[in-house]
C-alpha cells in the first residue's frame, strides 16, 4: 500500500515540466503494472489474513459441527495468552539465542566470504547455499542422526565429560536451538555477505592511516557499513526462527515446544479455530513490534 | 553510502496505521457471517452413483499400506486383481499421512457438501466416528457386501460409532501396545514399569494420538477405555502428567518413534504392533509387549464420502478385499492385524510363519484383552483432547 503511495502519478507543478511519457495515455501504466502483484497480494495474502483476523474473533464455544457464530470475542486473545504463554516466550527466547549463536558464525563468515576468499568465493557461497537444495525436514532429521544418544557427537561429548553418562543432545533446549541456528543461518549469511562484498577496501586502509585499531575500523568503518545486511540477514533469521515449529517437534520434547506447535495443534488436532487464530495474530503482533523497535534503534541512529 | 532501508517515517507510519484500520474495517463487514455449521444429514446432501455407466473408483489410502510387486514396485498384485476382475479403474492415491491433516484437506468440500474427488478412503477408528457423526459418509449396501458380512471379525463388529458395520468397514486393524529394545534394556511387563523403572528414564516415548496413549493408561489403573468417566480419565491423565514431569518420558510422537527405537535412543515406548513387528524382522530384541492389563485394538476404516459418485463400484472393493485369500496375500505384505476370518488359513499356504503370529491373528485369549477406545461426543472430544494435549505440551 505504501508503493502505491510513492508512484508519480503525473501531476506536477510548472517549474519542473513531466516528461512526455508520464502524461497522457502513459499514465496509469504504473498502476497496470502494479496490477497482477495487488491482486496476487490481495487474493492470497490479505483476503485470508481477514478470514484469520474474523476466525479469531468468533465465539468460542462454537465448533465445527455447530459453527461459530460472530460475537467480536475479544477474550479470545487475553485467554489465549494466558494459556500459552510459557510457549510464547520460549519462542523468542530459543530464536534470540539461535540468533546470536547464529551472528557470531555467520559474521564472519559472510566476511571471510567477500572480503578474504578469493578465487574460492563462489565454491564457499555454494557451500553455504547447497543444503538449501535438499527439503527442509530432510536437514533436520538428519540432526537427529548425527546428535543420536548413541552417535559419535554425543560419545565424545560424553568422553570429555561435557556431558554426564546419561547425558544426551536430543530432546533438550540445546537441540532445538542448534536447530534453529543452522536451518536459518543462510538467511543471515546471504545479505550480510551482499553488504560486505561492497565494503571498499581502501576505506579499511584509510582508516588504520589515521591510526584506527582494528577494532576501532571494525567498529567505525566495518559494522556501519555492513548494517543494511545485518538488519536484513538479522529480520530474514529472527522472523522464521519465531514461528517455526519443525525444529521443536523433531529435536525437541514437548517441554521444548513453540508457539508454532500450538498454533499447529490448535488448527488441526483440537480444531479449537478461535484460539488458533488468536495466538497467530498475537504472533505476528509480537513479532511486528520486535521489529518496529529493532528499525528504530538500528535504522535511525547507526544506519544513517 | 546511502541505505536501501529507510528510517520509519511519520508518514510511513500513518500510513501503515490508516492501513491498518482499513483492513480491520474490511474484516468487520466480513466477519459477520462466522461460519455454518459443518453437520450433514443423508436427506440434505444426496450423491448420485454413477457407477453403472462410469466404472473408475478414486481411492486414498496410507503409505506402505497396500502389497507391492517385489520385483517392480509400481505394481500392486492384489489392486491389479481387482482392476482386471472387475473392469474398474482404480486410481489409487497415497494421500493419507496423519488423520488430522487429512481431515484438514477434505474438511471444507464435506463440510459444505461438495465432492472431494475421493470415492473411498481410509482413517482411523476415532476420526471415522468424528466424521460420521458430522454425517459427512454415506451408508454402505449391505446386500452387496457379503463377504464382510460373513468374514470380519467378531471383536470389530458392534463397534459404537457404527453398530451394524456399514459406515466404515476395517482395512487393516492394529494393536497399541509397548514395545521395547532388548539391546538397551530389559524386559519390559507393563504400563506402570515404562512410566516409573528408573533406567529407562529419558528413554521412553508415547504415542501423541490421545487414544492410544489414555486407553493403555486407562487400562493400567483398571478402568475400561470403552467405558470410562470423566474422573477416571484425569486419573489417568495424572498419571501420565507425572511421567512427563518427572522426565521419564522424552517424547510424544507419531510413527517416527520407529527409528528411534530401532537406533536405541529410546529404549521402550507405546507404539503400535505392525512397526514393531517389521522392526523386529531386522533386530529380533526388538520386541512388542501386550501389557497384562490390556491392550488397544484400534482400526483404519475404508469410507464412501458424500457426494462420492461410484459408491457401487466402492462396495465391490471392499468385498474382494474381504475374501480370505486376497486378505492374506494383503496381510503378508503390510503385516498389521488381518480383519478378516479365514485369512489364517489361506496365510498357511503364503507363509506358515506369519499365519501363526499372534499380532498379525491374534487369537482370543489376546483378543479378550484387546480394548477400543469409547465413542466421544464432539464435546467431550474437545475437552479430553484439550487436556490431553496440555500435558504432552502443544
Amino acid at each position: 500500500m505504501t508503493a502505491l503511495a510513492h508512484v508519480p502519478t503525473g501531476q506536477s507543478t510548472a517549474s519542473s515540466p513531466p516528461p512526455a511519457a508520464r502524461s497522457g495515455r502513459y499514465r496509469f501504466l504504473p498502476y497496470l503494472l502494479l496490477l497482477p502483484g495487488a491482486a496476487w497480494l490481495f487474493l492470497f495474502f490479505a483476503l485470508p489474513l481477514l478470514q484469520l483476523a474474523a476466525a479469531s474473533l468468533y465465539d468460542p464455544t462454537g465448533s465445527l459441527a455447530t459453527g461459530y457464530a460472530m460475537t467480536w470475542a475479544f477474550s479470545n486473545y487475553p485467554e489465549a495468552l494466558q494459556a500459552y504463554w510459557p510457549q510464547f516466550s520460549r519462542s523468542f527466547l530459543y530464536a534470540g539465542i539461535a540468533l546470536v549463536l547464529a551472528l557470531l558464525m555467520g559474521y564472519p563468515l559472510a566476511y571471510a566470504i567477500a572480503q578474504k576468499a578469493g578465487r574460492w568465493k563462489n565454491l564457499l557461497l555454494v557451500c553455504v547455499v547447497a543444503p538449501m537444495f535438499t527439503s527442509f525436514l530432510v536437514r533436520t532429521l538428519a540432526w537427529k542422526t548425527i546428535l543420536s544418544d548413541n552417535g559419535w557427537v554425543v560419545g565424545l561429548l560424553r568422553d570429555i565429560h561435557l556431558l554426564g553418562p546419561d547425558g544426551r543432545l536430543l530432546a533438550t533446549p540445546v537441540a532445538v536451538i542448534l536447530g534453529l541456528t543452522y536451518n536459518f543461518l543462510p538467511f543471515l549469511v546471504l545479505p550480510l555477505y551482499a553488504s560486505l562484498e561492497r565494503l571498499d577496501y581502501r576505506l579499511l586502509e584509510a582508516a588504520s592511516d589515521l591510526y584506527a585499531s582494528p577494532v576501532q575500523t571494525f567498529r567505525k568503518v566495518t559494522l556501519p557499513l555492513s548494517m543494511p545486511g545485518l538488519i536484513a540477514g538479522t529480520l530474514l533469521f529472527f522472523i522464521p526462527a519465531t514461528g517455526d515449529y519443525i525444529n521443536a517437534e523433531l529435536l525437541g520434547t514437548p517441554n521444548e515446544y513453540m508457539i508454532g506447535n500450538v498454533i499447529d495443534s490448535a488448527f488441526l488436532v483440537r480444531l479449537d479455530y478461535p484460539q488458533g487464530a488468536a495466538l497467530s495474530f498475537l504472533l505476528m503482533a509480537a513479532i511486528l513490534a520486535v521489529v518496529f523497535v529493532y528499525l528504530r534503534k538500528a535504522g535511525t541512529d547507526e544506519v544513517l | 553510502m546511502r541505505t536501501p532501508l529507510r528510517p520509519l517515517s511519520r508518514r510511513g507510519l500513518l500510513t501503515g496505521t490508516l492501513g491498518s484500520a482499513a483492513l480491520l474495517a474490511a474484516g468487520g463487514s466480513l466477519a459477520g457471517c462466522g461460519t455454518k455449521a459443518a453437520t450433514q444429514t443423508e436427506a440434505g446432501c444426496v450423491s448420485d452413483d454413477v457407477s453403472g455407466t462410469e466404472k473408475t473408483l478414486a481411492f486414498s489410502n496410507w503409505p506402505q499400506y497396500m502389497d507391492v510387486d517385489e520385483k517392480d514396485e509400481s505394481k500392486r498384485p492384489t489392486l491389479d486383481e481387482f482392476v482386471q476382475k472387475s473392469g474398474i479403474k482404480v486410481t489409487y492415491t497415497e494421500d493419507v499421512n496423519d488423520n488430522n491433516e487429512f481431515f484438514g484437506k477434505v474438511q471444507n468440500q464435506l463440510a459444505a457438501c461438495q465432492g472431494t474427488g475421493r470415492d473411498i478412503f481410509v482413517v482411523t477408528d476415532w476420526m471415522a466416528a468424528r466424521m460420521i457423526r458430522l454425517g459427512w459418509i454415506q451408508k454402505l449396501d449391505k446386500s452387496k457386501l457379503p463377504n464382510v458380512e460373513a468374514n470380519l471379525l467378531g471383536s470389530l463388529r458392534n463397534r459404537p460409532f457404527d453398530p451394524d458395520s456399514q459406515l466404515a468397514i476395517p482395512w487393516q486393524s492394529g494393536l497399541a501396545g509397548i514395545a521395547y529394545n532388548g539391546n538397551v534394556t530389559k524386559e519390559l511387563r507393563t504400563v506402570d514399569e515404562l512410566l516409573t523403572r528408573p533406567d529407562l528414564k529419558g528413554k521412553v516415548t508415547a504415542l501423541s494420538e490421545m487414544r492410544d496413549t489414555m486407553g493403555l493408561l486407562l487400562q493400567s489403573n483398571g478402568h475400561d477405555p470403552a467405558n470410562f468417566t470423566g474422573a477416571q480419565f484425569d486419573d489417568a491423565l495424572n498419571k501420565l502428567k507425572k511421567a512427563v514431569d518427572s522426565g521419564q518420558i522424552r517424547k510424544f510422537t507419531g510413527n517416527d518413534y520407529a527409528p528411534d527405537l530401532a537406533k536405541g535412543d529410546i529404549a521402550a515406548c507405546i507404539g503400535w504392533s505392525g512397526d514393531v513387528i517389521q522392526l523386529g524382522f531386522e533386530d529380533e530384541k526388538i520386541k512388542f509387549v501386550v501389557p497384562e492389563s490390556g491392550v488397544m485394538l484400534w482400526s483404519d476404516n475404508m469410507m464412501v464420502p458424500n457426494k462420492a459418485t461410484h459408491r457401487a463400484n466402492a462396495e465391490q472393493l471392499i468385498n474382494y478385499y474381504y475374501d480370505p485369500a486376497v486378505a492374506a496375500k494383503l496381510a503378508a505384505y503390510v503385516n498389521y492385524i488381518c480383519p478378516v476370518k479365514g485369512a489364517q488359513a489361506e496365510m498357511e499356504k503364503i507363509d506358515p510363519e506369519l499365519a501363526t503370529n499372534p499380532l498379525i491373528f491374534p487369537d482370543e485369549a489376546m483378543l479378550s484383552r484387546s480394548k477400543v477406545f469409547m465413542a466421544l461426543d464432539e464435546k467431550q472430544e474437545r475437552e479430553y483432547e484439550a487436556k490431553f494435549q496440555q500435558v504432552i505440551g502443544a
